[in-house]
């Protein structure tokens, strides 16, 4: 009898506290301060790949399409409309047409038409020069055929073949529509969108501020009455000032496990989520440099690597083991535990890849006595540092004696442009849980972002025929055997995958992030302040 | 006296001339520059667009030209675009310089306020507990590194108060502000008194040993006038000298106190500069600290004629 009587006390107070969330109204005001985490380079996100741009400027724009905001997993059937109010494939998929919203103006007062989309998409696809610094996504729209404007409220991409992932890129963070009429350097220093917060100020190391756009086209949204970014670049500061309660929220995946938990400790009523940062541990081995030129040596390097350490060092078991897909369950193409076993150095007997390490070696000519010096390279930056320490250590199990070289960044990237470097110890991150952004950003010969220059036409073909195909579950066998093959070449092998945390105050509500990706769901125009 | 003057102020044009060149060849020399950087934002290099940028920005000029460039824009009070937020650089550093300046200012006056005095009160209370106490005060500012007690103070604020005393644009209360202004004061300009009561300690020691301050006493002067009208005033010329070159100094510890306490000053801007390889703001926030340095130090060279009537630079 008690056991019924407290079963339904419990049911009773699960029901109330539904009814009661149900109830709960979202309030109009307030400014929602975030503690951001350093300065971003410029304020236009196409110009840029970091969370420091996407995170805080995302909500001064709108995308075609998004993925929606209660959506926990970034995929294509979570895209729905926002600047775009419907779309129709035709042509065998080859066109896909986009009506758009109607009555939508820019934060200047000029009218949204389709001439803003196709201007968008001919610059970042690289047709046209609209004089930005730098396109970092060029290889995204590698299948863009040419952009039709058929009236001012449609518009039409003629693309080269099918490619379901289009959709999916074109939801991101990464992919607002941008105003035609406001110049490359306005869009830096002073971005106009059609988001639901215009942007107020830019002040450098210091702060960046939005304020409630009245005309947004969504009627009574958004529900702040403006966003404050607060620029503190010391992590031990922005700790302590979010559990003073003069933050609301940290920039997203910015606090390690570890600090998730003290926070949470600190201030028992914080809501956290550690999620995958979308950004993995890789090494970068210079192909071209001997002896690194010998497969053999890069697979003996490779099998030196025991992931689980690195894991269990960087983030007390945390983080992700995978390849390049992001592993599930957060991840939608990541390798299955059982396929996973069957790819060379992912083994659970870490000892017996070693051994065929240092069998290779050994062949090689090399041995404890006499072993392969090198110099491992990396930025100087703690994420990077440690991981490569960790891997220097590694080495030593197949007769490699690393040295660590630290660059600073401005030395980072002209480095691995000249290829002036043996072994690189790489972080990077990626927009979206996608194999089309995967491979075709990282891993085409020639793209910018292929940092190795790893170059295998063969694969390629195979990046493209799964770029096409509709099943997911048949697309995603041959996304596993071409990440296996990435593996397996050393293209430029994972290390692991890491994970980041995010913390707000019980207050901030609307708050949508996705498992999978953390660049996606800033636009905030349903988060509200409960105070 | 006049000659004197004008041959400082000839001096600092030279110095600073040095300095200007000093600066522009060193940021050159270190490895990448702002493309670079603009790239690692990006994730991803463009050759193509990289060497469009160092066009666009002036930067594959012979160095000469870029120099003349630049030394004649600040002469002409044009100082430039930054190359990161691509807005006038006297815009991203006037705005900053009052701040710094407050911060410094009042990390001076804590030092100054806290280390003479206690200086002399240890040298009068030597070897007694009291004087003990204050020399291994004055050894832990010395050795404390202002990062870890800056954080050591905000730990406490957000413990015991549940407040932190980082900047505020708006400050909720007149006590917050003068937190907010203080507590970093005295966090940077701990190791400042620190050096300044020590050496104040040590000088006075050595002055109160002084014939004409054991004259003064059997003239039957109070303790007092002795100590702070007869032996201070002559203890104070090292201490002046020392105040001098803390106040560059300083400019260490802000940058490490700005940043903990997120202080939005030039210290930490320089910083970023450099970090960003933003050329025009690095070149002219230096050459605007040289100038402070140099001007700082005329006046403690003039400081001296006023603590002690002997000294006259025109002889």
């Amino acid at each position: 009898m008690s056991r019924l009587l407290r079963r339904l006390a419990i049911a009773g107070v699960c029901a109330l506290s539904l009814w009661t969330g149900a109830a709960q109204a979202q309030k109009q005001g307030g400014v929602l301060r975030i503690t951001h985490r350093d300065n971003p380079p410029s304020a236009s996100i196409h110009e840029e790949a970091t969370i420091s741009t996407d995170m805080p400027f995302m909500g001064v724009f709108n995308n075609l399409v998004v993925f929606a905001p209660d959506a926990k997993q970034n995929r294509l059937e979570a895209v729905v409309p926002e600047l775009a109010t419907s779309w129709a494939y035709s042509d065998g998929d080859r066109t896909l047409t986009f009506k758009l919203r109607d009555g939508v103006k820019w934060h200047d007062g000029k009218p949204f038409t389709a001439e803003d989309v196709k201007c968008t998409w001919d610059v970042v696809s690289g047709k046209v020069d609209g004089k930005m610094r730098k396109n970092p996504r060029k290889t995204w729209w590698f299948d863009i055929k040419d952009i039709v404007v058929d009236n001012p409220l449609q518009v039409t991409f003629h693309l080269y073949d099918p490619q379901p992932s289009f959709l999916v890129m074109l939801s991101g963070g990464f992919s607002p529509v941008y105003p035609c009429h406001v110049p490359a350097p306005q869009m830096r220093t002073h971005p106009i969108g059609t988001g639901p917060f215009k942007f107020v100020e830019f002040k450098q190391n210091e702060s960046i501020r939005l304020e409630r756009n009245k005309d947004y086209w969504k009627p009574g949204q958004p529900y702040l009455d403006g966003i404050e970014y607060s620029i503190i670049a010391n992590r031990s500061t922005a700790v302590l000032a979010l559990e003073s309660g003069k933050f609301d929220m940290n920039i997203t995946g910015e606090l390690t496990p570890e600090l998730v938990k003290d926070v949470q400790k600190e201030v028992p009523g914080m809501q956290c989520l550690v999620q995958p940062s979308n950004t993995q541990g890789n090494l970068l081995i210079n192909r071209d440099r001997p002896p690194f030129d010998d497969a053999k040596i890069r697979r003996a390097l490779v099998l030196s690597i025991d992931r689980k350490a690195f894991s269990d060092i960087l983030s007390r078991g945390i983080y992700n083991i995978g390849g390049a897909m992001l592993a599930p369950p957060e991840g939608l193409w990541g390798w299955s535990k059982e396929f996973m076993a069957t790819v060379p150095g992912y083994g659970a007997d870490v000892e017996k890849s070693r051994e065929e390490g240092r069998k290779i070696m050994a062949s090689l000519g090399y041995s404890a006595e006499k072993p392969l010096q090198l110099k491992v390279s990396t930025r100087n930056i703690p994420d990077y540092r440690d991981a490569a320490v960790l891997l220097i250590d590694h080495l030593k199990n197949v007769y490699i004696q690393g040295e660590l070289e630290p660059l600073d960044s401005a030395v980072w990237y002209a480095r691995l442009l000249k290829k002036d470097y043996a072994v690189g110890m790489n972080v990077q991150g990626t927009g979206i849980d996608d194999p089309d952004v995967m491979f075709f950003e990282n891993y085409t010969c020639g793209s910018e972002r292929n940092y190795t220059a790893y170059c295998n036409k063969d694969l390629e073909v195979l990046f493209h025929k799964q770029s096409q195909m509709k099943d997911f579950e048949a697309r995603k066998q041959i996304v596993w055997q071409i990440d296996k093959t990435l593996q397996e070449d050393g293209a430029r092998p994972i290390v692991y995958q890491a994970q980041g945390g995010t913390c707000w105050w019980p207050h901030v509500k609307g708050l949508h992030l996705a498992v999978n990706s953390i660049y996606n769901h800033w636009r905030l125009d349903d988060a509200w302040l409960e105070r | 006296m006049l000659t004197y003057l004008i041959r400082r102020l000839l001096l600092m044009i030279v110095t600073l001339f040095g300095v200007s060149v000093a600066i522009f060849l060193l940021l050159r020399i270190v490895p990448g520059n702002i493309a670079d950087i603009l790239f690692d934002s990006a994730g991803m290099i463009d050759p193509s667009e990289k060497q469009k940028i160092i066009a666009d920005l002036g930067l594959d000029l012979p160095l000469p030209l870029q120099y003349w460039s630049w030394l004649n824009g600040v002469l002409h009070g044009e100082l430039g675009f930054s190359y990161v937020s691509e807005k006038p650089v006297i815009d991203e550093i006037l705005p900053r310089i009052p701040i710094t300046a407050r911060l410094a200012g009042l990390a001076l006056v804590f030092a100054i306020c806290a280390g003479v005095p206690l200086g002399v009160i240890s040298a009068v209370k030597q070897n007694t507990k009291l004087d003990y106490a204050l020399r291994v005060l004055s050894l832990s500012g010395l050795s404390m590194p202002s990062f870890w007690l800056g954080l050591l103070i905000l730990m406490a604020c957000v413990r015991w108060f549940g407040t932190i005393p980082i900047y505020d644009r708006a400050p909720a209360s007149i006590w917050a502000w003068i937190a907010m202004l203080a507590i970093p004061a005295a966090s940077v300009g701990f190791r400042s008194s620190a050096l300044i009561m020590r050496l104040t300690r040590s000088s006075m020691l050595e002055i109160l040993r002084q014939d004409f301050v054991r004259t003064a006493k059997s003239k039957g002067l109070s303790d007092n006038a002795v100590t702070y009208d007869h032996a201070l005033r002559n203890a104070l010329l090292p201490v002046i000298t020392t105040i001098g070159v803390e106040t560059a100094f300083l400019m260490g510890g802000l940058i490490v106190t700005e940043t903990v306490f997120n202080i939005p000053g030039v210290a930490r801007f320089l910083v970023e500069a450099i970090r960003w390889r933003d050329y025009p703001m690095v070149q002219n926030l230096v050459m605007f600290i040289a100038i402070v340095v140099v001007t700082v130090n005329l006046i403690v060279d003039l400081l001296y004629m006023l603590v002690d009537p002997r000294i006259r630079y025109s002889e």
